[in-house]
């Protein structure tokens, strides 16, 4: 018979809307502003105990506390207000000391039942709800001293494969001195490198009978360098987050050394914030012989904490600069493992290598540089004083058994989440100078808690005044639309919280010409029947080509738009790829309510019977 | 609605003029004076004061306004005392005091400098890059589809009436100095997705018409097409447009260009639908052999 579904296609529908319902129901719950505790040390853990001291300074300085309870990541305390969560930051640090990072951070409220069912609230990008904000500095002095390091390995190379004869190579405030007995070795020397090195300058100058090659960066070449390792940060930055998984971040330079990096929604600052901001970075070395001393050699300390050292040779093979791809395992005993692959040119330097110092020792050395603040008391109000340092340790200490290649693995890690983090680091590439963070701040909606108010609810008036005008030129059909417009919105949300997709304000663009373009379809269907009304055409079958007809031409117009999404998507970045991900998923969800929940009221309603009249 | 019978087509040699003529004015703005790119583009000064109390933010934008600081950004940052204003003006050294000047000499709210520093452009290269790349890549893409679906003419037609509408559009911000910021971008891009949306629902119509009315010449038979699908049109751009005028009114200060944008769109968007691609199929000579419709498509029409 003429429009009728059967009962498993409205059981379906109801299935999809009570689905939909469920899934945007979380958006109906605030979030808690909360502080989030964690460790510095990715081997310590946040326990009750951390917990109580938090609780006993907060009572001591009459902030009151919503919740504390202890989560995977660490420990998680609930306030009542945001101005509640500012004043407990510097308390709880205070009372926690060093070992304990503490962020401050939005918490969902969702009910456990919905939760466990994966459902969550959609997150607002920082242009409506505000997020997390960093301000890093980069430490371009040590990208300086690491390149000239970098460079000292390669001139000995150079020297020795050329067969000039050096005493020894020494760096000191910027500037790389290599000592020569004879001066033809010297001038030698000095053509050679000045050939193979251009980027930087030379200068000689003789001492008590020896001469030396004074090596600096020029101007130029300090400048290139310093905007490399900005450039650089950057990109590693963008990666980083990338791998956070957080969606519309903002990676931004900001004057000459600073980057400004901005999370909105964000749920974990803290982890974030070990991510962003970790330089842990891999070091290859060679063990030195018995009888290599001087300055070649370093000496360090094993990262286990048992006091072991050894003697290193102060060249390095490669960096973490030329890691692939990394992923961690576990080894056959158990133990964490990062899977390493270099690439070509990491690949050969060591195998060239290896090649000729089979049977001895390679370390592998793990460094990152950290920053401590402490909170001290000063005139009355608590301040944030920060140090920075960095710490080398080595993990492991190996035989090489054989010429290592392009891909071999690493042991010798604490946890399973350090392997991960450590992988995770070489993957989305070392920062080419140590970071510090500068600053550290949750950023309110730029556009104001009253410009939010007035643009939502000018919209739902908005959304009214179409309800009304449709009401009345459609009459019962004009309900019909209405009903699936609103489960639209309602669908739509569901789809972005499932997606963790993040709405902003051109977001919020896409989900109004959604909304016009649902209305649209129901408008196109719905004059469809009016016009096969007018030629004389019984209702029933009206309704029935009316919805025919109007699908071409719907569909037509929607998958070109869904076109224009899709690419906007793939190649767009931040603010336009916010747009095309509600548009999408809008056309999507409003093709579906403005053509099948439309018609299944329709059919509910007025499907089966003898030619009644049409309220359109 | 009851069905009409305009002679739009006949009106297609004055608007095209009009067209023409809109187009050109907005090109010849868009060289000469180019739009007034907001922060988010082209980067700025941030100065960050912190308040004794807090302060109106209302207020503090009112205030910087009123002394001539017009393209600011005004907003809390990290508590309620603290504001951080970002402006367009290029960065000195003198700029934040300047600024602490002039928000100093109000009431007995003390006002201190935290910081003035250059920030970047929000929008990179690379985002303008990828975005005028990934709009001729859909634009590629929409005419293709167009062109499987129809026909080339239709997918020329509809691909013109797009570039039409963005073009006028963005010379509406560029003569009346509009500043455009990225919400305006994201209007723009929603611009492009209803100038589409409606264009298409005309073509469709003079498809299906081409199929339905073998004896009537492609003239008429534009016309009609247009004035059968007029209803749709205007009831469509209507509800469109009632969201957005209620959003431009009351919708308050953040998102002003962000509605105005997508009003100036969408009316253009309207008019074009009606009069540029249908115009533009007449000039090339659309005729019925150029869809040669597809017999079992036919079929499926002619089912009760």
């Amino acid at each position: 018979m003429l429009n009728k579904y059967p009962l498993w296609k409205y059981l379906l529908i109801l299935l999809v809307l009570a689905l939909g319902l469920l899934y945007a129901f979380p958006n109906l719950y605030p979030d808690d502003p909360a502080l989030q505790l964690s460790t510095q040390k990715a081997t310590s853990v946040v326990d009750e105990q951390a917990l109580q001291k938090a609780r006993t300074a907060l009572s001591k300085a009459n902030i009151e506390l919503k919740e504390a309870e202890l989560t995977s990541a660490g420990g998680t305390l609930r306030f009542n207000s945001g101005e509640d969560q500012l004043a407990a930051k510097p308390v709880v640090a205070a009372a926690l000391g060093d070992d304990f990072v503490t962020a401050l951070n939005l918490v969902p409220t969702t009910p456990d039942w919905l939760s466990s069912l994966g459902a969550g609230p959609a997150k607002l990008g920082l242009d409506l709800r505000g997020g997390v904000h960093f301000l890093l500095e980069v430490d371009t002095p040590a990208a300086l001293k690491q390149k000239l390091e970098v460079s000292s390995s390669e001139m000995k190379a150079a020297l020795r494969k050329d067969r000039v004869r050096y005493r020894s190579v020494n760096i000191e405030d910027g500037i790389l001195s290599i000592r020569f007995l004879q001066e033809a070795d010297l001038s030698l020397a000095e053509n050679l490198l000045k050939e193979e090195f251009s980027e930087y300058r030379y200068g000689t100058r003789q001492e008590e009978g020896e001469f030396y090659l004074d090596i600096s960066f020029t101007e130029a070449s300090k400048k290139e360098i310093e905007s490399y390792a900005l450039q650089q940060n950057l990109t590693t930055l963008r990666n980083r987050v990338n791998e956070l998984g957080v969606a519309e971040p903002l990676v931004q330079r900001q004057g000459s050394n600073r980057i400004v990096v901005e999370l909105p929604g964000v749920q974990d600052t803290a982890a974030a914030k070990r991510i962003i901001g970790a330089t842990a970075n891999l070091e290859f070395h060679l063990e030195a012989g018995l009888d290599d001393k001087g300055t070649d050699i370093e000496t360090m300390s094993f990262r286990d904490g048992s006091g072991r050292t050894a003697r290193l040779e102060r060249d390095i093979i490669i960096t973490g600069d030329s890691v692939s791809d990394a992923s961690s395992s576990f080894d056959e005993n158990g133990q964490p493992q990062v899977n390493i692959s270099l690439d070509s040119k990491g690949g050969k330097q060591m195998s060239k290598v290896t090649r000729s110092a089979v049977g001895r020792n390679m370390a592998v050395v793990f460094i990152e540089h950290k920053s401590r603040s402490r909170f001290v008391e000063k005139d009355g109000k608590m301040e944030e004083v920060r140090k920075s340092y960095s710490e080398k340790g080595i993990i492991s200490l190996a035989t090489i058994q054989t010429t290592l290649g392009n891909s071999f693995r690493i042991t010798g890690l604490d946890s399973p989440r350090e392997s991960s983090e450590l992988a995770l680091l070489l993957r989305a590439g070392a920062l080419a100078a140590p970071i510090y963070f500068v600053e550290e701040r949750t950023i309110g909606p730029s556009l104001g808690a009253e410009n939010i108010q007035l643009g939502v609810s000018s919209a739902q008036i908005g959304m009214l005044v179409v309800m009304l005008f449709m009401l009345v030129y459609y009459k019962v059909f004009g309900i019909f639309a209405n009903v699936s417009l609103v489960l639209n919105i309602i669908l739509l949300m569901a789809c972005m919280s499932i997606m963790g997709a993040t709405l902003t304000l051109p977001g919020i663009a896409g989900i109004v010409l959604t909304m016009g373009m649902a209305v649209d379809a129901n408008v196109l269907i719905f004059s469809r029947i009016k016009e096969e009304l007018a030629s004389g055409v019984p209702s029933q079958q009206a309704i029935h080509s009316g919805f025919n007809r109007a699908f071409t031409t719907i569909l037509d117009a929607n998958i070109t738009t869904l076109l224009v999404a899709v690419i906007l998507f793939a190649v767009g970045t931040g603010p336009v790829k916010g747009f095309a991900v509600t548009l999408s998923l809008g056309i999507l969800t409003s093709m579906f309510t403005a053509i099948v929940v439309t018609r299944a009221q329709v059919n509910l309603v007025y499907g089966g019977r003898k030619n009644k009249k049409l309220y359109i | 609605m009851k069905v009409t019978n305009i002679p739009f087509m006949a009106m297609r040699k004055i608007v095209a003029v009009f067209s023409i003529t809109l187009i050109l004015i907005s090109l010849g703005s868009l060289a000469t004076k180019g739009l007034q790119f907001g922060l988010d583009f082209t980067g700025g000064t941030l100065v960050e004061v912190a308040y004794d109390e807090a302060p109106n933010l209302d207020d503090v934008r009112s205030l910087l306004r009123s002394n001539g600081y017009d393209d600011v950004v005004v907003q809390n940052f990290g508590s309620t005392t603290d504001v951080v204003v970002r402006m367009a003006n290029s960065y000195t050294a003198t700029l934040g005091d300047e600024v602490l000047l002039t928000l100093q000499n109000h009431g007995s709210n003390e006002v201190s400098l935290q910081r003035s520093e250059f920030v970047g452009a929000q929008v990179g290269e690379e985002l303008r890059e990828q975005g005028g790349l990934g709009m001729l890549l859909a634009l590629a893409i929409v005419m293709i589809y167009v062109a499987v679906r129809f026909q080339f003419k239709f997918s020329l037609a509809s691909v013109a009436a797009l570039v039409h509408d963005v073009i006028i559009t963005l010379g509406f911000f560029s003569i009346f100095e509009v500043e455009f910021d990225l919400t305006v971008l994201a209007a723009l891009l929603a611009v492009v997705g209803y100038s589409l949306n409606d264009t298409i629902v005309v073509c469709d119509r003079i498809r299906e018409n081409f199929r339905i009315m073998r004896d009537t010449e492609p003239y008429d038979l534009v016309n009609e097409s247009i004035n059968q699908t007029l209803g749709r049109t205007l009831i469509t751009s209507l509800t469109t447009l009632f969201v957005l005028v209620v959003l431009f009114v009351a919708g308050g200060e953040a998102i002003h260009n962000f509605s105005m944008a997508l009003l100036v769109g969408i009316v253009i968007g309207t008019y074009s639908s009606v009069f540029v691609a249908a115009n533009l199929l007449l000039a090339m000579d659309v005729k019925r052999e150029d869809l040669v419709p597809a017999p079992k498509a036919e079929l499926e029409d002619d089912l009760p």
